[in-house]
């Protein structure tokens, strides 16, 4: 197993509240890696400290074998870490087309240009909209990204993070809010993802995690307590006990 | 159709100092550039306020920089424009440079008062110049010096380089908005977390546009200095950027012809209603409160509606 990203000791607390709680974690390159645990189990912000957006109190975060504990969020997207949100964060009164062409621009050398019109950048807009296509947009272009139904925004949210061409995709509850039909369409894209990138995917609904996931870890109370195949982690009492609740063990 | 437009505004522009002459009118060329020069610095404002979506509240004192930089300059003997105006640019920019860095650390309200903040320094600063008339300010021997046969004293010339100044101000503002920097720009005042989570470095084009913004204002004060032939503290007190922002919002900001739009409709009110009476920013706030209500993005904004395009289009 070729580790992508490790993590030792990671910690991060609020005031009183421990949210990370020295976790030691690695996800292998080229996997799905499930990260599951009840609410307040501190999921959203582990997916903060991996991506840069909050810093950490203590502990080292290194991909690829090099540090970024203290690279910056930005940088650590040049580096190939991307992030979709829980709660969608697109330019709502930008086209489908032109959010995710900013998101291809942002890798495309540098945007300190000040005369050519970008809309004239035609190489960029036909790479944004195979990425679109890639999560099922493709007829969708030139709608308002706020215009677009629920579900098509969860798909533009991840959109947005694949067009970074990111070697690590943290996927941040991608299917939260959304009915079973659109569920499906979301695990179909997840699933095709597999072997081009390496994704940690924080989800609650358990049959998509099941489905998809190479390996599973579970969050409690902000510490890594098992990590292991969907088959391990299915009969492993302790994640019961703590996951479902005392009467389910 | 925008072109013609345009080109037929340009025309009047270029005529009007002519028609002025003719019907023996010239204190309204002197007043219409007071509006050039004032249109320069509130459409930089609108750059960094409507379309950046940093809510600025000291951008006056990079227009008091550019002003007290040519009076200064002229105090001591160095008169040419060709040195004067850069010169004014550079400490505009320089000052801004250093503001914003600090300022663009904060967020929302703190960065509204850190930046008021830094510009009443920038007053006291004026105040305290003693040998350049503390206070009192600073009358100028004359205008800016510029060659070629081109005398600034002349009241026509200067309007036309204040033309001219805006003209090509504009412009450029134009491509920027449309490149690649002016679309990233306004990408990050509509979610720039989001453009952080896609990798851009959201702080560095932030503070470039504040340089940019504050180097235009500073030129605009190189301007004002020249056209008043006189600078005083009053130039960077809060109330000219309060002025500045008013400008703004009235003209419609995040529009290109917002800054503009905003500085003709501000000072022709100003100057039709304070021929009647000393109160007549009660009559401004009346008009600044009706366009908040009925036309929340400005003028720029009912005209744009009328003509049923933004002013400035993407593709």
């Amino acid at each position: 197993m070729v580790e992508l990203l490790a993590v030792e000791g990671l910690y991060k607390h609020f005031g009183g509240v421990v949210a990370t709680d020295r976790v030691d974690f690695a996800i292998a390159e080229g996997e799905i890696h499930a990260l599951i645990g009840p609410n307040g189990a501190g999921k959203t912000t582990f997916v903060h400290q991996l991506a840069g957006a909050l810093r950490s109190d203590s502990g080292r975060i290194s991909f690829g074998g090099v540090e970024v504990t203290h690279t910056s969020f930005d940088e650590r997207v040049r580096l190939g870490i991307a992030r979709s949100y829980q709660i969608t964060s697109i330019f709502r009164s930008h086209s489908v087309l032109d959010n995710v062409a900013l998101a291809v621009l942002a890798r495309s050398g540098s945007a300190f240009r000040f005369w050519r019109a970008l809309a004239r950048e035609t190489a960029l807009f036909d790479e944004a909209s195979g990425i679109a296509a890639q999560v099922g947009l493709q007829t969708k272009l030139t709608q308002l990204a706020g215009r677009l139904p629920y579900g098509e925004q969860r798909r533009l949210e991840v959109a947005l993070a694949l067009a970074t061409r990111p070697k690590l995709l943290l996927l941040d509850e991608p299917m939260a809010g959304m009915d079973p039909q659109a569920t499906h369409g979301i695990v179909e894209l997840v699933a095709g993802l597999k072997g081009k990138v390496t994704v940690l995917l924080v989800e609650h609904d358990m049959d998509a995690v099941f489905k998809l996931a190479d390996r599973i870890s579970v969050l409690v109370s902000g510490r890594v307590i098992a990590t292991g195949a969907p088959d391990e982690i299915r009969v492993n009492s302790e994640v019961k006990r703590a996951y479902l609740g005392d009467e389910a063990a | 159709m925008r072109r013609a437009l345009t080109l037929a505004l340009l025309a009047v522009l270029l005529a009007f100092p002519l028609a002025a002459q003719h019907w023996g009118q010239m204190f309204y060329v002197g007043f219409a550039t007071r509006i050039l020069i004032y249109a320069l610095a509130v459409t930089s404002l609108n750059l960094i306020l409507g379309f950046g979506g940093m809510v600025s509240f000291g951008h006056a004192a990079f227009f008091g920089a550019g002003a007290y930089t040519v009076g200064i300059l002229m105090a001591e003997g160095v008169a040419s424009a060709w040195l004067a105006w850069p010169v004014a640019v550079l400490v505009a920019a320089l000052l801004s440079l250093v503001i914003g860095a600090i300022s663009l650390r904060t967020r929302g309200v703190y960065f509204i008062m850190i930046t008021l903040a830094f510009a009443q320094m920038m007053y006291y600063v004026a105040v305290s110049l003693r040998a350049y008339g503390g206070e009192d300010g600073l009358t100028l021997p004359g205008r800016s010096r510029l060659g070629a046969g081109l005398d600034l004293s002349n009241d026509v010339t200067f309007y036309y380089i204040a033309l001219a100044v805006l003209a090509v101000a504009l412009y450029l503002m134009r491509r920027l908005l449309n490149a690649r920097f002016g679309q990233v720009i306004q990408a990050i005042r509509e979610n720039e977390t989001r453009m952080e989570a896609i990798g851009f470095p959201v702080y560095r084009y932030k503070l470039t546009c504040f340089v940019i913004a504050g180097a235009v204002a500073g030129l605009a004060g190189a301007l004002i200095a020249n056209q008043n032939s006189f600078v005083s503290p009053n130039l960077l007190q809060w109330t000219q950027s309060g002025t500045l922002m008013v400008m703004a919002i009235l003209g419609g900001v995040g529009y290109l012809w917002g800054g503009v739009l905003g500085a003709l409709a501000y000072l022709v009110l100003e100057e039709a209603l304070s021929a009647y009476t000393v109160y007549w920013q009660l009559g401004v706030g009346v008009v600044l409160l009706a366009v908040v209500l009925y036309a929340r993005q400005g003028l720029a904004s009912v005209i744009a509606r009328l003509a049923h395009e933004r002013s400035v289009p993407r593709g």
